[in-house]
């Protein structure tokens, strides 16, 4: 018994050194577990910290942009391939309409630039078909939660297509003729706006710009100045009422006027123009309907009065194809003295496929039935984009 | 008619009108309409919960893309869940600046949808219940579209979009952080 004791007594002995060796390596292990769970979190708060940032900076922009600045666009090319009738000419011809680049910049959280500069027609110069034109460059100021001003070049608060018309928001390769002769679409001043709402979903405009010059042009279109060193004599004044509290409801109306359309260069001479409009969206169905009409004192040969409506129907069948009609009638010399043959009737049907929701490609078909005969009949195909 | 609308002293009033909205030293932001952490506050009677992560990889990541129409721009998105209901603050670009949107999903069905921040030009009306009322029960089918169609706002097409993809990317997250 005592030799065993002796045995293990000494056993022990001997294992000390190992059992204080193990204990040692234990605590070691111990603290290099420790050392490493710190680091990893370290890491892990580390990698936390880089996402938040990558991320932020992330949301703060707009579509392929770096902090406060956004750049955008969209374009459309047509084909229209139209046969003359009553001494029309045909039309046989490719054109890219419209590249068009957005470019803004938010100085704060409530001041923000936004700009649109346009190429027409692909080629722009002396003796081009084209032209580089710049519809939108504004500073946009917010007033309150419900208000809101600008100041620089913008878009008239007018019509349907006027300040929306990326080509896969609307149906028809070629914009509406009524909105295009009679509104006139596309139509930017300069000068200051305010913008805001009464109520929900009851939105009011109301803009004080450089106006038309009509003291040498007839037709309302041909009057436009495009602020390219415009007569500024007289001024325009144009308030626009908005109501949409019913979804997929959207009832308008525009009107602008001002004192003196020759801006000074002949015997003072005023203008006039209603408009109003209803867009209904529910499930597929779609329906516009526009009436514009302009009232041009002085004017002879029936210039004095122009106006026009349009009414389209649509359907989704699914939602990449839609189809749709659309009747135009517009009269650019409805007044006293007009030539009686003047107006101008166009029937659209077509369809617009949209393969990804901000490309579209569109087919369509239009008849002319015009007073004077003079009709222009056939297809028109365009592809367009917008980002 | 025309001279009806004739106004003489439109000069003047035009530099009165520039002198206003350039002067203005008040100006505000107007796009803020509930702070995230207010939504918060009142979906979960002033107790929310820890904020969980759910990271957009692998087949979640695809499918987020399929409902967005583009590549999702975060790696991961944080929720607030207290048992059926999550709440999710989600962010996605109408033309050109981000929309802020608190969303609650309850039961795999929205139970409510609030623009928090809206940064657009144009096309603010969406945070009108009278709008977003639309979105209340909407669930997914099997499709990850919604099961009802949402009527939009003529010229704000963009931002109904957007908050459209919002509330199905919502939906569709809400059902995978139950796996």
């Amino acid at each position: 018994m005592n030799k065993l004791n002796k045995s293990a007594f000494l056993a022990a002995l001997l294992s000390f050194p190992m059992l204080s060796q193990a204990a040692s390596s234990t605590e070691q292990l111990q603290k290099e577990v420790d050392a490493l769970k710190n680091q990893n979190k370290l890491m892990m708060e580390r990698i936390e910290a880089s996402i938040d940032m990558m991320e932020s900076k992330q949301s703060s922009k707009g579509h392929g942009s770096k902090g406060s600045n956004s750049i955008g666009g969209y374009g459309e090319l047509h084909y229209n391939n139209l046969e003359g009738k009553g001494g029309a000419s045909d039309k046989d011809e490719i054109d890219f309409h419209r590249f068009v680049l957005f470019f803004g910049h938010e100085f704060s959280d409530s001041i923000r630039f936004f700009s649109e500069l346009e190429l027409e027609h692909s080629i722009a110069g002396e003796g081009k078909a084209g032209e580089i034109e710049l519809e939108q460059a504004y500073i946009e100021f917010d007033l309150s939660q419900t208000m809101r001003a600008k100041g620089g070049l913008f878009l008239i608060p007018v019509g349907i297509i006027n300040e929306t018309h990326e080509p896969n928001t609307f149906y028809g390769t070629e914009r509406n003729p009524v909105e295009k002769n009679i509104v006139p679409a596309t139509w930017w001043e300069a000068g200051a706006a305010l913008s805001g709402e009464i109520a929900k979903g009851l939105s009011y405009d109301l803009a004080l710009t450089s106006g038309l010059n009509l003291d040498s042009n007839n037709k309302i279109r041909d009057g436009r100045q495009k602020v390219a060193k415009a007569r500024a004599n007289s001024p325009m004044i144009t308030g626009r009422l908005k109501y949409t509290a019913i979804p997929g409801l959207e009832l308008a109306t525009t009107v602008a006027s001002i004192d003196d359309y020759t801006q000074g260069q002949s015997a003072k001479n005023s203008a006039t123009m209603i408009e109003a409009h209803a867009v209904y969206t529910t499930g597929a169905f779609g329906l516009r309907a526009l009436y514009a009409s302009w009232d041009v004192d002085g004017k002879t040969s029936g210039y004095d009065e122009q106006s026009g409506w349009y009414i389209e129907p649509s359907y989704k069948i699914s939602q990449k194809i839609g189809v749709f009609a659309r009747y135009n009638q517009y009269d650019n010399q409805a007044g006293t003295g007009g030539p009686g043959n003047s107006e101008k009737q166009q029937t659209d049907v077509g369809m617009s496929y949209w393969p990804h929701e901000d490309v579209v490609i569109k087919v369509d078909y239009q008849t002319q039935d015009n007073d004077n005969n003079k009709d222009q009949n056939g297809v028109n195909i365009g592809i367009g984009y917008q980002f | 008619m025309a001279g009806f609308y004739r106004i003489n002293t439109m000069k003047k009033h035009l530099y009165i009108f520039v002198l206003l909205l350039f002067v203005s030293s008040s100006v505000t932001a107007r796009g803020i309409y509930q702070k995230p952490a207010n939504f918060l506050d009142e979906v979960f009677n002033s107790k929310p919960p820890q904020a969980n992560v759910i990271w957009l990889t692998g087949s979640i990541r695809t499918k987020a893309t399929e409902i967005l129409n583009h590549k999702p721009t975060r790696l991961r998105i944080r929720y607030w869940n207290n048992q059926q209901r999550t709440a999710w603050i989600l962010e996605e670009i109408g033309k050109e600046k981000p929309i802020t949107v608190g969303i609650v999903i309850s039961n795999n069905k929205i139970e409510k949808v609030k623009v928090l921040v809206f940064r657009e030009s144009r096309g603010d009306e969406i945070r009108h219940d009278f709008f977003t009322q639309q979105f209340k029960h909407a669930r997914l089918n099997t499709n990850n579209q919604l099961d009802r169609s949402i009527d939009g706002i003529s010229g704000a097409t963009l931002s109904v979009r957007a908050l459209t993809k919002l509330t199905r990317l919502a939906l569709f997250l809400s059902t995978q952080i139950k796996q």
